[in-house]
């Protein structure tokens, strides 16, 4: 274990000085939702959810790196938690959506109305 | 004890116990596990709640008109703002407790308890304005009107401003029927409240003011706008204003209006006066399941708080139990910075 027991306040205060800004700039972003961003698509969602879910995952690192000390723990534990984890989400996320927006066009294009 | 903290003086004794797998001691190993069990449950609900977001993707209710509530600020929309002081106050009781953490390796008791104290606060305020963001959504704001297909029209003045049902319905036209209460039931029989106005009422308003047009659930863009029917000439612009619902054109309101079945006020889980009744659900599954775990994590706060104020930790000659009662609530946190991107910004 390298629980090394020095007091790291100063971290602490720094990594919630990030999460802050980076909070405080999703929440601008999802006042103002800028129009280059918000109507520019791309691989099939516009840039500003894609900043969003950008900013999410860097708030994430510094939540379990930091402050669930993640950074501390031997790498065999990291990558256990970590690795599956992203990827079983990721392969989850990939297959529901993929599947709700093959149901999306099937409702869209089918004669029968689902809803009028 | 020897279950909480394993002291290393097992050196050579690989299968004696008191081994430490992975460098971590087994009560945060074990957090560790329930952490990644968790996390899947949630990313579960979370992926379940896209897969019905693409499947309605064109009709999803846009959260910047669902949730626009800010303590005395009644009436001024003021979407984000709330769940980002919520969010705030999270990370802030996330930050309080790591810095308890940080005060038990320095075995700093007082510290530590003033720190914790600080974090069950934090938690507390965070459920209860999670439960005044649910008592804003489940009571609505402006009503709504159902249609016998299941479509939800809500209504706007000549500018495109929303406009509540109270405003227009037109009281003098009597209900249809008055609620079934247990009292005045033949036998045990009672029905929920039913909505303050009438299909009729709302009908006959929307009649009475000229300048009334219904909004429909459907998301004016690129795609849309080249199908749909009676759509309002200068209201809809998908190239200048940002994303809105579709408004229709007095003719198509009226027709659409004639096909309504029910008034809506609100949200609960069989309908929901912003759109689809998914979403609704959703929302109060996944915060619902969120907040618990808040709630439990405050209880579990308070446990350890106690012990701390105790000194069974001073003894133990090791706060670790303060360790893995903070991963824990950093998880809460982590969840809810997901919750925040997916329920409010996305």
């Amino acid at each position: 274990m390298s629980h090394e027991h020095v007091s790291n306040t100063k971290r602490i205060w720094l990594v919630f000085g990030i999460l802050s800004v980076v909070t405080t700039v999703e929440v601008i972003l999802g006042i103002m939702k800028p129009q280059a961003l918000h109507m520019t698509n791309m691989l099939g969602m516009n840039l500003l959810n894609w900043i969003f879910i950008i900013l999410t995952i860097f708030k994430a690192y510094y939540i379990v790196w930091a402050f669930m000390h993640m950074e501390g723990e031997t790498p065999a534990l990291r990558r256990a938690v970590v690795w599956t984890v992203i990827f079983l989400i990721l392969y989850l996320a990939f297959i529901l959506l993929t599947e709700g927006h093959y149901v999306f066009g099937v409702f869209r294009d089918a004669t029968i109305k689902w809803n009028f | 004890m020897g279950s909480t903290v394993t002291t290393a003086n097992t050196v050579g004794k690989t299968w004696g116990g008191g081994n430490e797998p992975l460098g971590a001691s087994y009560g945060k190993l074990m957090m560790w596990f329930f952490i990644v069990s968790d996390a899947l449950t949630f990313s579960g609900f979370l992926v379940a709640y896209g897969f019905s977001r693409f499947k309605f993707i064109e009709t999803w209710p846009l959260a910047d008109e669902v949730f626009t509530h800010f303590p005395f600020m009644h009436g001024v929309p003021a979407p984000m703002y709330y769940v980002a002081l919520m969010t705030f106050i999270l990370i802030f009781s996330s930050v309080t407790m790591v810095l308890a953490v940080d005060a038990g390796h320095q075995m700093k008791q007082s510290k530590v308890a003033f720190y914790m104290f600080l974090t069950i606060i934090g938690g507390l305020i965070f459920v209860g304005s999670q439960a005044w963001e649910w008592k804003n959504f489940i009571h609505g704001e402006y009503g709504a009107i159902e249609t016998k297909g299941g479509s939800v029209l809500q209504f706007v003045d000549a500018s495109g401003k929303h406009i509540a049902i109270e405003e227009f319905a037109d009281t003098s036209v009597p209900k249809e029927r008055e609620q079934l209460l247990r009292g005045k039931g033949k036998w045990f029989m009672e029905e929920s409240s039913l909505p303050t106005y009438s299909v009729e009422q709302v009908q006959a308003g929307f009649k009475n003011h000229p300048d009334l047009l219904i909004r429909t659930e459907t998301i004016f863009d690129e795609a849309t706008s080249k199908t749909a029917k009676g759509v309002h000439p200068t209201l809809n612009d998908f190239t200048f204003k940002s994303k809105h619902k579709t408004i229709l054109t007095r003719a198509e309101s009226e027709k659409r209006l004639a096909d309504a079945k029910l008034v809506i006020e609100g949200a609960n889980l069989q309908r929901n006066e912003y759109g689809s009744k998914l979403f609704a659900d959703f929302f109060f599954f996944i915060t619902g399941f969120h907040g618990f775990h808040v709630f439990s994590g405050v209880i579990i706060n308070i446990i350890i708080f106690i012990n701390v104020l105790l000194g069974t930790y001073e003894k133990r000659r090791t706060y670790e139990m303060v360790e893995k009662v903070g991963l824990y609530w950093h998880f809460v946190d982590l969840v809810w910075v997901f919750v925040f991107t997916f329920f409010y910004l996305v």
